[in-house]
């Protein structure tokens, strides 16, 4: 999104004053709900439940977010959120990498060595990405079952790359279908064989889609709940669904704090990607959106 | 004349490496997703309880579906949500990227604001709406804190309103996603149309209405659909929200689905509600993707 | 055996034929020029030559070995692309020994090969540079370079200069006709522009609707054009075509055709059998440059004819002055000096040169042949 075109439209000074208002009040609405939860995550729990939340701590402490890390009770087990972060970590890393792989490859083959009926099976690969996921949770358990995965992080990977397979395809091939082909033929008459084309003409080139898919995908699997509830949901589930057990647990006292730590610590990945890529990340956005 | 093989081996090679190449993902595809779509329609047509089972029952679990109260009431409950939610959705993101597209001073702090809920979890979302929407402890509490003591915000607690809750939060995580989109649509239009438009003696307002709103007709396209397929798919945030309370207030077919087959042991009729699911989703995916793609080969 | 040898090609896509046996040869160091409009199959062709393209039916033969079926890399040629289809991500060099290094060649062959061809090309000092680091014209090289350096049998040109500016394009075309004079190699050019055909080529295939219209020498195809369509295609402005009837005078065969001015002249013939005509229709075609004022008549020509007719429209180009009237209804084109006082409105003699005039079949649209 550059700002190298923006309209000329001119505006009065009423009008204009309203537009900043608007957009103010707009941000303050975004902003509000992660602050508050901030701001609320270094207080002590007596001053929530008996004080102001919009109020500044009078005494900041950083217990709740040790708390929150190491020893609050998730499930069972008074681990904190640290086992199940580590658990996020070794699912979503491979299953990136995984998924990357083989939607670089798949765009490669759908543009530049087409062959009857591709599109169609793109259109299947596509059309993947938008299933509702319950279509699948009842297979897909007996099978991880059966092959004994569930419950595992190797399950939750292979369920990853399953799902985000069409998503990493549909980048590669919306990016590589923009990439000359008369570079492909070049090589071809060069003497460059498939893989020596993809290593050393296309791959070179494709640094800004591999970013916007790995984050993309990284985002997608950091934040799933659905599949760690359904298929990790003892001591190998993932971060997300820890956080629900830590925030829903029913016994003793609520300590908003923790849950408020354990909700940043559990966003905190995908924010900094955010903050430090975030032009990136709206391209994968809108790439997975407006094709084209 | 020297006479070649009729295809030499590098040719003969080159052919169907690609195809290997592409084998492994669309194996994968065919077998978990659309094998497990046909298991999924054949389960709902069985009497699985806790486990598959493979005794037909024809239409049975269909029938019995409709017959379920708490079923209707989730179809009625994410009638309300989606349209709710994609239209706040909408008009929420077509004034902010309008706005933005002014020469804001700050347009570059203001943006990722609006966007970043969309990097974060439902369920984180969820955490934080929930406790904020609490009226023993968030915003009504702090209201009465600061003397407005008449301030009532209990929605969350609500039979009647709790719905809204749950369109409240998805509006705050994907409203600015909205607004990228539509924000892209607009730098995309020729700035001389606009120069011509206000040549003619257009106001702003006409602008508009008349030529930028008509020429945005594809952002609102991909928005209404990347919108309701989202709607549909809604499952995160309803657990992290309001668990489907209070009373079935914001059962959705989603966490339906998931209550009926693994925790009510009635897998036929989940499968079958999953299947309905699906035909919803496909109903509005297949014609566009099947779009976009003839529009591309 | 010719040196490349299209033998009864075709090319269908599906149940639609684009191409329609074509029967093509080319002789060592011969520079071929295959031209016509976009979609008239010419790059088809030329990419089935390449092995990008598979061949339907017939066969391609280089070097005495049919190469249908042999991969792009074997066959021994090397191309140059319209986008010029430099590796991004290489240097110059790089660009230039790719080639070279998947065949297999050692370090030390490659960079001597790299650097005669950079000499030859004056792109030395290039060498260490990336594609986007270039200028339009020293890519160009740079793709002819990488052509060059494996040495191949036949050179495929797939409309090299399109991305070059007017000035530059000039300056590139008699650059790629200095480089074949001084290396002699075969040479296989697909291009749009007409000009390019008739400058570089030592034969021009003209192809139109996937069949090839006329295949010939550059003279042979400007002053006998075989049909309609290369007659047109060929020149610029175009050659006029005017709808006449034969009529026979003296023992002479004439066209006859209306002027602006509500008479008919009679135009005669240089062709002595167009008698075998009379009374028929035909299409009678004169290229601009034969018609001129008296002065300017071509003096070796033995049938000038006089026509007085109205001027429309004068153009000066500075080089010419392009005089436009209305013959038989049609807009018609004279070539003239620069310095012809000539101005719309006038009454003014036109001088058509009859020996330069080609007759078509207006049924078949073919040329009518002499004898």
């Amino acid at each position: 999104m550059s700002s190298a075109q923006t309209q000329s439209v001119r505006t009065g000074r009423v009008t204009r004053s309203f537009i900043y208002l608007f957009l103010l009040v707009s941000a303050l609405f975004y902003l509000l709900p992660f602050f508050i939860m901030l701001l609320n995550s270094v207080k002590p729990l007596g001053e929530i439940t008996g004080g102001n939340m919009m109020a500044m701590p009078e005494v900041f402490t950083l217990e709740a977010w040790k708390a929150a890390w190491s020893t609050a009770q998730v499930g069972v087990e008074p681990t904190g959120l640290r086992p199940y972060f580590w658990n996020s970590i070794k699912m979503v890393v491979p299953a990136v990498f995984i998924s990357t792989i083989l939607g670089a490859l798949n765009g490669y083959v759908l543009t530049k060595w087409r062959f009857k009926y591709d599109t169609i099976l793109f259109g299947l690969m596509l059309f993947s990405c938008f299933i509702p996921f319950q279509i699948v949770l009842i297979p897909m358990a007996r099978i991880l079952g059966i092959v004994g995965l569930s419950g595992s992080t190797y399950g939750l990977i292979l369920v990853h790359v399953v799902y985000g397979v069409g998503f990493s395809t549909l980048y590669f091939r919306n990016y590589y279908a923009a990439f000359p082909t008369e570079l492909v033929r070049a090589a071809q008459i060069d003497g460059a064989g498939f893989f020596q084309i993809f290593y050393r003409i296309l791959l070179p080139s494709s640094g800004p889609i591999i970013v916007v898919c790995v984050i993309w995908q990284f985002t997608n699997i950091w934040n799933d709940f659905l599949f760690g509830a359904s298929f990790a949901s003892g001591s190998g589930a993932p971060m997300t669904v820890a956080l629900n057990n830590l925030v829903q647990s029913s016994t003793g006292v609520k300590e908003y704090n923790v849950h408020f730590a354990g909700a940043i610590l559990a966003a905190l990945p995908t924010l900094l990607v955010y903050i430090v890529a975030g032009r990136y990340f709206v391209r994968g956005l809108m790439a997975g959106s407006v094709k084209g | 004349m020297i006479r070649q093989g009729e295809v030499d081996f590098r040719t003969r090679l080159q052919n169907w490496i690609p195809k290997v190449v592409l084998s492994p993902s669309l194996a994968m595809v065919l077998v978990f997703v659309y094998g497990f779509i046909f298991f999924t329609i054949y389960l709902s047509f069985t009497d699985s309880r806790i486990l598959p089972s493979f005794g037909l029952v024809g239409m049975e679990n269909y029938s019995k579906l409709w017959r379920l109260s708490h079923w209707t009431t989730s179809l009625t409950n994410l009638g309300i949500f989606a349209f709710f939610y994609i239209t706040v959705c909408t008009a929420l993101g077509l004034a902010l990227a309008i706005f933005l597209d002014q020469k804001i001073r700050g347009e570059g702090v203001l943006r990722p604001i609006y966007l970043y809920p969309m990097a974060l979890s439902f369920i984180v979302t969820g955490t934080a709406w929930k406790w904020f929407l609490d009226p023993g402890i968030g915003l009504e509490h702090t209201m009465h804190l600061w003397g407005w003591t008449s301030f009532k915000f209990d929605w969350i607690k609500n039979r009647d309103f709790a719905i809204y809750t749950i369109v409240l939060a998805a509006v705050w995580q994907t409203s600015g996603f909205v607004m990228a989109m539509f924000l892209a649509g607009l730098r995309g239009i020729d700035n001389e149309i606009m120069k011509a438009a206000q040549i003619d003696g257009a106001s702003n307002w006409n602008l508009y209405r008349r030529i930028v709103i008509p020429l945005l007709r594809p952002a609102f396209l991909s928005a209404f659909v990347i919108l309701a397929h989202l709607a549909i798919k809604s499952y995160d945030l309803v657990i992290a929200l309001t668990g489907g309370g209070p009373g079935r207030a914001t059962e959705l077919p989603a966490t339906f689905m998931y209550s009926y087959t693994f925790t009510r042991n009635q897998m036929g009729i989940g499968a079958s509600s999953a299947v309905i699911m699906l035909m919803t989703i496909a109903a509005i995916m297949v014609p566009y993707l099947y779009a976009e793609l003839k529009e591309k080969s | 055996m010719s040196f490349l040898n299209i033998n009864n090609v075709t090319k269908s896509y599906g149940s639609i034929e684009v191409l329609h046996q074509i029967n093509v040869s080319v002789e060592e160091g011969e520079f071929l020029v295959l031209v016509g409009p976009s979609g008239c199959g010419k790059s088809t062709l030329l990419y089935m030559i390449a092995g990008l393209e598979d061949i339907t039916s017939g066969d391609i033969s280089i070097n005495n070995r049919i190469v249908n079926g042999v991969h792009p890399s074997n066959r021994n040629i090397a191309m140059v692309f319209q986008s010029y289809a430099l590796y991004p991500n290489m240097t110059v060099g790089q660009n230039i020994t790719f080639g070279l290094e998947m065949h297999g060649v050692p370090a030390p062959e490659r960079e001597k090969a790299m650097n005669d061809v950079a000499k030859l090309l004056q792109i030395e000092q290039l060498l260490g540079r990336k594609p986007w680091q270039l200028s339009g014209g020293q890519r160009q090289r740079v793709a002819m370079g990488r052509a060059l350096v494996r040495n191949p049998d036949v050179f495929l040109f797939d409309e090299p200069l399109s991305n070059l500016d007017a000035k530059l394009r000039v300056n590139m075309r008699t650059e790629i006709k200095k480089l074949h004079e001084k290396l002699k190699k075969t040479i296989v050019y697909v291009t749009h522009d007409q000009i390019e055909a008739m400058t570089l080529s030592t034969r021009i295939a003209v192809m139109y609707q996937g069949y090839v219209q006329q295949l010939g020498t550059p003279k042979e195809i400007y002053d006998t054009p075989a049909n309609l369509f290369v007659a047109t295609f060929m020149g610029s402005p175009a050659m006029n075509i005017l709808p006449a009837k034969v009529v026979v005078q003296d023992n002479r065969p004439h066209a006859s055709v209306a002027t602006s001015e509500g008479n008919t002249v009679l135009l005669p013939f240089s062709q002595a059998n167009l008698a075998a005509w009379q009374g028929k229709d035909i299409l009678l075609g004169i290229r601009p440059e034969a018609i001129t004022d008296l002065d300017g008549a071509d003096r070796k020509s033995s049938n000038i004819v006089n026509l007085q007719n109205r001027v429309d429209v004068t153009e000066p180009s500075g080089s010419d002055t392009f005089v436009t009237m209305t013959l038989a209804d049609r807009d018609t084109i004279a070539r003239m000096r620069a310095d012809v006082s000539v101005a719309a409105g006038d009454v003014f003699d036109f001088a058509v040169n009859m020996d330069k005039a080609v007759v078509f079949d207006p049924e078949t649209e073919e040329r009518i042949t002499e004898g």
